[in-house]
């Protein structure tokens, strides 16, 4: 009787403990990030585990979501009253996401140090109008990457430094048979598309907005579309770039299938890798090209940050979190996929050892860095030219014509 | 007991039922006739009366009429060959041979698989670099070079619609199939007997019977091809140069990637009436033809 009685009570207590446990230490803050390019699924959660084990009274939920799905994922559990805490969001978003009141301004928790550490560069991608709407965390432009063995087969001696360059040399290893069309692009009727467009328009130093209104149509914009069409109709271009996404290019040139590719950092240690990739020791990677007299080299902001929700009711725990996954140490470790914000990083050898080239190529890759422009109207403007870029290429339109009707259609 | 009371019972138990509906039926829809009128956000603004705007823009847009033309002709062009692929195999399958019950299991299994699994198989079957298609298709000598099915204007649709037919057509099979089973077998034995032909015999001893079945299958598998979006998301996002488009893909832009709940609300409603006077005309079309069979 006692015995059972005794049981009874350290069965009570077991539960009661536990109870207390949920109820006043244990904090869940669900998060949203992407399952694709720069750190991998397996990153994030092996940096979310170091995070939670040095913050035992925090829980994490992850939610993985391709590129694609991602904006809309997160405007929509904001919709329906929010769910995630913490979001992983592209630098096209803070406009939008600030105006329509998704992300909360947290420029009163960047602290003095980050300010200074962090790559002056990389703050754009969190920034709005004056105030911080994150923390930046994937620090990326889009390189141009080629085929060291097939370049020096077509007695090439250094890669392209204008992108005039790059289609002289693309025709010399169609020329010589090495390739029937060197240049892989992903031109896939989605973002894809734009990022390769900006890192053109800023080659030719063009404009997308000037006041508010699309200044695309004209100059440096029209000189990029020009370059896609002419680079495609040419049969430099692979034809099916036009319904590429970034992971169909870096397959492309892992098969050796392409002499040059324009793409993310990710694609330089996973091209190098022998497991998959049958070009592994052949990448070279280099700032994707500038026009002469125009520009040196030319880049796209690529870069994506992490910010807390206006939904979250632990925005306290959720930027503890951000810290941490953007600290530098967490991201000295994972380097080898996504180059670190902070400024110090580049001199670790560490971070430097074995991708030496890789940083060079960064140094002026991101000191280059185009943004793609700053509007809350970003999703409508970006679809109005994905579809100028794919009407130019099909020849359904004039690169003149499909751009005018883009900014048309931008609702700006 | 009256009439009456039966009413009233028969009411009653069906109240709860109702009072679901309601909820999760009647309220969004009267919520989504509001919102259609305003210029709402998804997130932010609740929007201000803008009256039958959304409504003369879209209709007037060119956006509009070009993804009207396209839903129509995937609707139409999948839903008839699904309907002549599925009555085929289903005549097939219902012959006595070795392996059809394995035969019948197997034809199940697109129908069983989700439909972006069912996306992502077909656009690694017309992948430009590697696809099957592209190696069959070269190796049997019919193309000299890879092409890029999902890439060009002209074959994505038909790509598109291939691969819905390949998902879709075993609904339409299952259904004939167990339409068949209940054809007598004496009828055909007499036919046989007869002398009518496997055309006349089809015509007139067996098409009576699936008639009805068959109206079903059609009524269903138009409504989902006019509501098509995922398999054509995962494929082609409505590319390329939104060839590929179709109303449901349109709804989810303006609503979603763009925000315009209110105007996303006027063409979901668009899209519903559509729907609506589809099923109504079918459900006509269902009375006739089952009522002459009979």
């Amino acid at each position: 009787m006692l015995k059972s009685i005794s049981k009874t009570l350290f069965g009570a207590a077991l539960i009661g403990a536990s109870f207390a446990s949920h109820a006043f230490a244990e904090t869940t803050i669900n998060a949203l990030f992407m399952a694709q390019a720069a750190y991998s699924e397996a990153d994030v959660r092996a940096m979310t585990d170091a995070f939670t084990k040095a913050n035992p009274d925090i829980k994490v939920n992850l939610e993985f979501v391709p590129y694609e799905g991602l904006h809309d994922k997160t405007v929509l559990a904001q919709g329906s009253g929010g769910g995630y805490d913490v979001v992983l969001f592209d630098v096209i978003w803070p406009a939008e996401y600030a105006t329509n009141k998704v992300l909360v301004d947290v420029s009163s928790r960047i602290t003095d140090d980050m300010k200074k550490g962090v790559l002056p560069g990389a703050w754009t991608t969190v920034q709005y109008d004056g105030k911080y709407f994150g923390m930046p965390w994937i620090l990326d432009t889009k390189y141009l990457f080629y085929n060291k063995e097939i370049l020096e087969k077509a007695g090439i001696k250094a890669p392209p430094k204008t992108w005039d360059e790059l289609t002289e040399q693309a025709k010399a290893i169609k020329d010589k048979g090495l390739l029937a069309t060197p240049i892989a692009w992903s031109w896939s009727q989605a973002e894809a598309a734009i990022c390769d467009y900006t890192t053109l328009v800023s080659a030719y130093k063009g404009d997308f907005l000037k006041d508010g209104k699309p200044a695309f149509q004209t100059g440096g914009g029209l000189d990029a579309l020009k370059y896609m069409v002419s680079s495609y109709k040419s049969g430099l271009t692979n034809p099916n770039s036009k319904e590429f996404l970034e992971e169909d290019v870096r397959k492309v040139f892992e098969n050796g299938d392409a002499a040059f590719a324009l793409n993310w950092t990710y694609m330089y240690n996973m091209a190098n890798d022998p497991k998959d990739s049958k070009v592994a020791g052949k990448v070279g990677v280099v700032p994707a090209p500038g026009v002469a007299g125009k520009s040196e080299a030319s880049a796209v902001n690529g870069s994506m940050g992490l910010g807390i929700t206006s939904a979250s009711k632990h925005p306290d725990e959720a930027w503890k979190y951000i810290s941490f996954m953007t600290s530098q140490a967490t991201q000295n470790q994972y380097a080898k996929l996504s180059l670190p914000i902070w400024a110090s990083s580049y001199a670790d050898p560490a971070v430097t050892k074995g991708q030496e080239e890789l940083i060079a190529a960064a140094k002026v890759g991101l000191a280059a860095m185009y943004p793609r422009p700053t509007t809350p109207k970003y999703q409508e403007l970006s679809t109005a030219l994905q579809q100028a870029i794919q009407e130019s290429l099909l020849g359904q339109s004039s690169p003149e014509d499909a751009l005018k009707s883009a900014a048309d259609n931008s609702g700006l | 007991m009256s009439g009456t009371w039966m009413t009233t019972r028969a009411w009653l138990l069906m109240l709860p039922l109702l009072v679901v509906m309601i909820a999760v039926i009647g309220w969004p829809l009267v919520d989504t006739v509001r919102l259609s009128f305003t210029d709402a956000k998804l997130v932010g603004t609740e929007g201000n009366f803008v009256g039958i705007d959304n409504y003369t823009k879209m209709i007037s847009g060119s956006n509009f009429q070009r993804t009207l033309v396209t839903t129509a002709l995937f609707a139409i062009i999948s839903v008839a060959a699904e309907m002549v692929i599925g009555v085929l195999a289903a005549l097939l399958l219902n012959q006595e041979f070795r392996g059809r019950t394995a035969l019948r299991a197997l034809m199940i299994l697109p129908w069983a698989l989700p439909t972006v699994v069912n996306a992502t198989l077909w656009r690694l079957i017309y992948n430009p670099e590697y696809g099957a298609l592209n190696a069959a298709l070269t190796q049997l000598g019919l193309i000299d070079a890879y092409r890029s099915w999902l890439g060009e204007p002209g074959t994505a649709l038909s790509a598109l619609i291939v691969a819905d037919c390949w998902k879709n057509f075993p609904l339409v099979a299952l259904i004939a199939l167990a339409a068949l089973q209940a054809v007598p077998r004496d009828i055909t034995a007499a036919s046989l007997v007869d002398g009518a032909g496997p055309i006349a015999r089809f015509r007139f001893v067996i098409l009576p019977y699936l008639a009805g079945p068959l109206m079903v299958a059609l009524v269903l598998r138009t409504i989902e091809a006019f509501k098509v979006f995922d398999i054509i998301w995962v494929m082609t996002r409505g590319g390329p140069a939104n060839s590929t488009r179709t109303l449901s893909i349109l709804v989810y832009q303006e609503a979603f990637s763009f925000q315009r709940a209110g105007s996303g609300a006027s063409l979901a409603l668009m899209v519903t009436l559509l729907v609506t006077v589809l099923a109504a005309g079918y459900a006509a079309l269902v009375r006739k033809t089952v009522g002459s069979a009979a």
